[in-house]
């Protein structure tokens, strides 16, 4: 069934072609539309239509606001898919789309607001019942102010810009004198980078774990979950690699922490797909994080085990759709792995733009990539340029398809992590499901 | 002594200009690649002789930035 005849896709590189697949699918038409830096890449020649929306830099194409609902309404499209990043969880944009009488694909602007203020996220799932990390829900005015409260708490604790996201705006501060000097600094980068200076303060949680819950709920009021994901392998404090199930979840546990993220979501009336982000601490206690509303980078491993479409699903969700899933229709089927192919240097991570001369993927896996041998690589966007996906009946078997095809997987012109994520896949730390988040920083040094 | 670029990417901020003092670890650039920043530091301090970017270049990794005396 096609939910729409046209939707434009407002985004790029992997996740462009991954919408794009899906609703070729369903026969629906897409219009992709790219920056001068991307004129070469697949999904612009795969999309139905294309449309240029400008120079390289993200604040002149994939966040001109109004130039991309000007293509949608040229190209008549029914429906804008934001993708991740970019304008997915902008409330102004969401609500300019339901203006301009254009289907917005994500929640309504009022909820992507209330997520998207991190210190107004806490308030609303502590209402719910759904336990937060112990901290301060409302914004730190001062200096002093932040040093009484991270007093009270108890260093070290996790200073945070209430609007920040992606790992940027967060830092540890151990000591008063630290506090002091990362206040200010943290304050004036958030105002940069996403307009809000506000700051709250976290207890830190030594050595946790990251797990999600994804979620699916429909305009009538139905709402399921699609399981966890585990994704403690990261860098600064951005994932690298997930699997799902968590090797580190019992089934009493993983009932509890996927029952408090469905009471979550109903308790902001949250539409469509979206994921509750939740930190572990060594005893097993679970805390929300944020909540992400919007298609996950790594949603494949979910999609893997599960046999679902979260794209489809999305779009069957935002036409008005009634969800069409049980609870107790769902069953989880092996393990599924993702590892994240950056442009980077493996050891100091710094990005390393190119061009792509070689590009090699070996059969055995699923491979969701935003580029073809011979693309650029240009310094404008995410370093993220693909995503390898493997699946087995068992966690063992998953991760030996995953090293067997990162093993022989070719890709040249530029420098990527793949030796470090076959470092992961060899560890029998990782092997034995025995990581958190700092577990990268642990086998480097 | 010639300071160069740890990564590609776009100049984001000079900190410096000719005939400035730098102590060793002073921070001389902010290179600007995928949605990072990257401060250079000065290995060693000196005197700033000349300064080879400006802000919004592009440059590669290896590329010398700014010659300290």
């Amino acid at each position: 069934m096609a939910y729409f005849s046209k939707v434009l896709i407002a985004n790029r590189g992997e996740i462009a072609r991954r919408i794009i697949r899906t609703c070729r699918k369903l026969g629906i038409r897409t219009v992709a539309v790219y920056s001068e830096a991307d004129v070469q890449l697949p999904f612009v020649r795969e999309a139905d239509e294309a449309y240029l929306l400008g120079p390289a830099p993200a604040a002149n194409s994939y966040m001109n606001v109004e130039k991309i609902l000007d293509i949608a309404e040229q190209a008549q499209a029914e429906a804008i898919h934001p993708g991740y990043g970019f304008l997915s969880e902008n409330p102004a944009f969401a609500r300019r789309c339901q203006e301009r009488g254009i289907v917005f694909i994500g929640p309504r602007p009022e909820v992507i607001h209330a997520m998207g203020s991190k210190i107004e996220a806490r308030r609303k799932m502590k209402e719910a019942g759904v336990p937060v990390v112990p901290g301060w829900d409302e914004d730190i005015a001062t200096v002093e102010e932040a040093k009484r409260i991270a007093a009270e708490l108890g260093y070290p604790v996790m200073l945070k810009a209430s609007a920040g996201g992606g790992g940027i705006g967060m830092q540890v501060v151990h000591t008063p004198e630290e506090l002091e000097k990362a206040f200010l600094a943290t304050r004036q980068r958030a105002q940069t980078y996403f307009g809000s200076g506000e700051l709250f303060l976290e207890k830190w949680i030594d050595n946790p774990r990251h797990i999600e819950v994804q979620l699916a709920r429909d305009v009538h009021g139905n709402g399921i979950h699609l399981f966890e994901r585990e994704c403690s392998i990261q860098r600064r404090h951005q994932k690298v690699m997930e699997e799902t199930p968590s090797p580190f979840l019992d089934e009493a546990r993983r009932q509890a922490l996927c029952a408090a993220a469905v009471r979550g979501m109903e308790a902001i009336g949250y539409t469509n797909v979206g994921t509750m982000e939740f930190i572990f601490d060594g005893e097993g206690n679970f805390y929300f994080l944020e909540m992400n509303t919007r298609l996950q980078v790594e949603h494949p491993v979910t999609e893997e085990t599960t046999g679902l479409d979260l794209v489809e699903l999305q779009l069957r969700l935002a036409a008005g759709e009634p969800l069409g899933i049980r609870q107790e229709q769902l069953r989880q089927n092996g393990y599924a792995l993702e590892c994240r192919i950056y442009a980077e240097d493996p050891k100091t991570y710094y990005p390393s733009p190119g061009t792509v001369t070689k590009l090699h993927l070996p059969e055995g896996a699923r491979y969701d990539f935003a580029v073809e041998e011979g693309n650029p690589v240009t310094p404008f966007y995410d370093p993220m340029i693909g995503k390898v996906i493997t699946h087995g009946a068992n966690r063992r078997e998953a991760i030996e398809r995953m090293s067997r095809v990162l093993a022989d997987m070719r890709v040249e012109g530029l420098k990527t992590n793949l030796p470090l994520l076959l470092e992961v896949m060899r560890h029998p730390d990782f092997q034995a499901g025995n990581y958190d988040t700092n577990f990268l920083q642990k086998i480097k040094s | 002594m010639d300071i160069c670029a740890s990564m590609s990417g776009t100049v984001f901020r000079v900190l410096v200009k000719p005939g400035d003092q730098v102590q060793a670890g002073d921070d001389v650039i902010i290179l600007e690649s995928m949605k990072m920043e990257i401060p250079i530091a000065a290995e060693e301090g000196g005197t700033v002789r000349e300064v080879r970017v400006a802000e919004g270049d592009f440059v590669q990794e290896g590329d010398v930035v700014v010659v300290v005396e």
